[in-house]
């Protein structure tokens, strides 16, 4: 594939990566929320593919469609699944209203383009300048994590982070070591099934999913 | 496979095939034992493990995924020294468990304890940083159903803040991981070696500097919020008085120590890509802010479990203040340190279980004048304080001992009077409370002291070994100084 329509095309599923991640902040539907997570999931597979069309590379081409099924398919669904059967779909009240969100979201990709340039530094090539926009999501996801007060809300922001440690990984060096790639699947998967078990618990204890009510245990 | 390769997986391998016993056969009376049989085999394979790579070259098994050398030969013992007393408690914890569902939580709690083994020997055998953190993130998640085992509103919230901080934290690792694979591969590992930690360490100085800093640093954080180190330590106190008391005294005892474990090699790596400032200042900051927090709550402390907690937050911080100061003489104590932490914590956690269930709860009032109604736990319950405090002859005091005299050497000195001032509100606020628990005047003239007797007998075990690791080292000292060379860097 030519240079150009190369870096044109990983920097268009970057933009859709970034995108997808800043666009959690602005709905409050759980539902689209998760809709949003599942693009998000296609949109990494499809950083993915452009890298592994690019260096030739079958192997590479293959962990990006597993990655997708796991990230685009698998979660979602669990999380949808986790989500019907509570039937609470709203985002009752964030922390932090949407517009001051997104002026934060803006103040935290600066800082992702901060604390990535030693990395640009060390490999400039179009992958590694996209790293930012990684970063920023990883940013975005702690951001979700620390000011949404649904379950389901603060997994979203533990997976965003999760796939933007991803998207760096195979940004910077096409991907950690096979192994390690499978284990980290594995264990974000029962990470996410472990939370799942736990939502449904709260759910019978507490009579709902607000992590507000989570106030039993202090000194 | 030869029969060191063997050896090599077995401190792993028995415990997994502990845990497809219990899921196939559930927790019976003929299986109820079998996890104490389970850790007497690892900690019988890690002195095996000691024994043939003190002073030699390390050995490797399973295609070259696992490693062991000196200091991963001691992680090991510190695994099976605290597991063994931890398992033998497992039946006396599970027997008075009744109702319909008792049967699937003990068979839950036989698989999960044993998966729990499996994965801490994984993550001190394994030979690439990668598969540490797999090993690391297993134990959070295998540990979170043992957290929440009770079921109630409280073991519930305890499991989820452990889940989520804990996955965050070492999520940031694992972004740790990523970079300082992408430098070595640009330091000229090649791909199946970039993450490997003997191969990271020899060629650490060829790492850029740049990139390496943001690795160590997010690597800190990540392991230091699994190694329960302030600011990143507010799911500990929860998770640690929730979880059954053989769960709290493995999770106290030698969780905390293995994400600790993996600080270690990380810091061997940092110190010769960057110079031993970084970390240093780091690590001081996080032992300092650990201690503060562990004294600040520990001075209106109503629960003894959670008093229990924030000793362990307290010793974490003696831990990064002792790697801080770095060297082979403080690097020596540390690793002392996390031994005989991990002995006197896991009896006070056992002692704690059998205390909960006399009192009926947890709180520090309910609890009074337990040596009179109860000599030998008490007595023993005081003795374990005393030797958590710090106090001789047990290992501890030797060991803070010899964190404090390097510091001092090390032109450290007033971290570590700042250090020692908190240790000794730390002190005062313990001793308080021991008091009030021990001696202080009963309300209720409850007497269930034959029961709870009987329960301080692994408690009185594990205290006089500390108190005799204390005295001498014995065969110990060799595999010591192995260890700390390691850590210190100087050995490969």
């Amino acid at each position: 594939m030519p240079d150009l329509t190369y870096t044109e095309l990983l920097y268009l599923a970057c933009g859709a990566f970034l995108l997808t991640g800043v666009m959690v902040l602005w709905r409050r539907d759980l539902r689209a929320v998760i809709r949003l997570f599942a693009l998000q999931g296609l949109a990494l597979a499809a950083v993915i593919g452009v890298l592994a069309a690019h260096q030739g590379d079958l192997e590479l081409a293959l962990v990006g469609i597993g990655v997708g099924a796991l990230r685009a398919g698998l979660l979602p669904y669990l999380m949808a699944r986790a989500l019907a059967a509570g039937g609470e779909d709203r985002e009752t009240r964030p922390l932090v209203n949407v517009s001051a969100s997104l002026v934060v979201a803006a103040a935290l990709a600066m800082l992702a383009y901060a604390i990535s340039r030693p990395l640009t530094e060390l490999a400039p090539s179009p992958a590694t300048r996209a790293v930012p926009v990684a970063l920023t999501v990883l940013l975005v996801g702690f951001f979700v994590l620390v000011t949404r007060r649904r379950a389901l809300s603060q997994v979203v922001g533990f997976l965003l982070m999760d796939n933007a440690i991803t998207a760096t990984a195979f940004l910077t060096t096409s991907g950690v070591p096979l192994v390690v790639e499978l284990g980290v699947s594995l264990d974000v998967l029962l990470a996410i099934l472990v939370l799942y078990v736990l939502t449904n618990r709260i759910r019978a204890s507490f009579g709902g999913t607000d992590l507000d009510e989570l106030r039993e245990l202090h000194d | 496979m030869r029969a060191s390769e063997l050896l090599v997986a077995a401190p792993a391998g028995v415990p997994l095939l502990a845990a497809a016993v219990y899921a196939v056969f559930g927790w019976t009376r003929r299986t109820a034992w079998l996890g104490a049989v389970a850790a007497a085999l690892l900690l019988a394979a890690a002195v095996g493990l000691a024994v043939a790579v003190t002073g030699k070259p390390a050995l490797t098994g399973c295609w070259g995924l696992l490693r062991v050398d000196a200091l991963s030969a001691y992680m090991l013992i510190v695994i099976g020294a605290v597991a063994l007393p931890a398992m033998l408690a497992g039946p006396g914890y599970l027997a008075d468990r009744t109702g319909p569902r008792a049967a699937v939580l003990a068979r839950r709690y036989g698989v999960f304890t044993q998966l729990f083994l499996a994965a801490m020997a994984l993550a001190v055998l394994a030979a690439s940083l990668g598969l540490v953190w797999v090993a690391v993130e297993a134990t959070t998640i295998v540990t979170a159903f043992l957290v929440g085992h009770r079921h109630t509103r409280k073991a519930t919230e305890a499991a989820w803040k452990y889940v989520v901080i804990c996955s965050v934290g070492i999520g940031l690792a694992l972004l740790g991981i990523v970079l300082l694979y992408f430098a070595a591969l640009h330091a000229g590992l090649g791909e199946g070696e970039g993450l490997d930690l003997a191969l990271l360490a020899e060629r650490a100085t060829a790492l850029d500097p740049g990139v390496t800093r943001l690795a160590v640093l997010l690597l800190l954080l990540g392991f230091g919020t699994k190694a329960g180190l302030a600011p990143m330590h507010a799911w500990l106190p929860d998770a640690h008085s929730q979880a059954p008391a053989p769960v709290s005294a493995l999770m106290s005892g030698v969780l905390l120590a293995v994400a600790f474990y993996a600080i270690l090699r990380v810091k061997v790596v940092a110190d010769q890509a960057l110079g031993p400032q970084f970390t240093r200042v780091l690590l001081v900051a996080a032992a300092l802010a650990s201690l503060a927090v562990a004294a600040a709550l520990l001075l209106a402390q109503r629960d003894f479990k959670r008093l229990l907690a924030y000793s362990s937050i307290e010793h974490m911080g003696l831990l990064a203040l002792g790697a801080a100061v770095g060297g082979a003489l403080a690097l020596g104590a540390v690793l002392l340190h996390i031994l005989g932490h991990g002995l006197a914590k896991s009896a006070l956690f056992l002692g704690s279980g059998h205390i909960q269930r006399a009192a009926g709860n947890s709180r520090i009032e309910s609890v009074r004048g337990l040596a009179a109604r109860a000599p030998l736990l008490g007595g023993a319950f005081g003795v374990g304080l005393l030797a958590l405090l710090g106090m001789p002859p047990f290992s501890l005091f030797a060991s803070e001992l010899g964190i404090a005299r390097a510091g001092f050497g090390a032109g450290l000195g007033w971290v570590i009077v700042a250090a020692f001032a908190l240790m000794l509100v730390i002190v005062a606020a313990v001793g308080r409370h021991a008091l009030l628990m021990l001696l202080g005047r009963s309300s209720e003239p409850g007497d269930r002291t034959d029961r709870v007797d009987r329960g301080a007998i692994p408690l009185v075990a594990a205290l006089g070994v500390c108190a005799v690791l204390g005295i001498t080292l014995g065969p110990l000292g060799d595999l010591l100084g192995s260890a700390a060379a390691i850590a210190t860097g100087v050995a490969p």
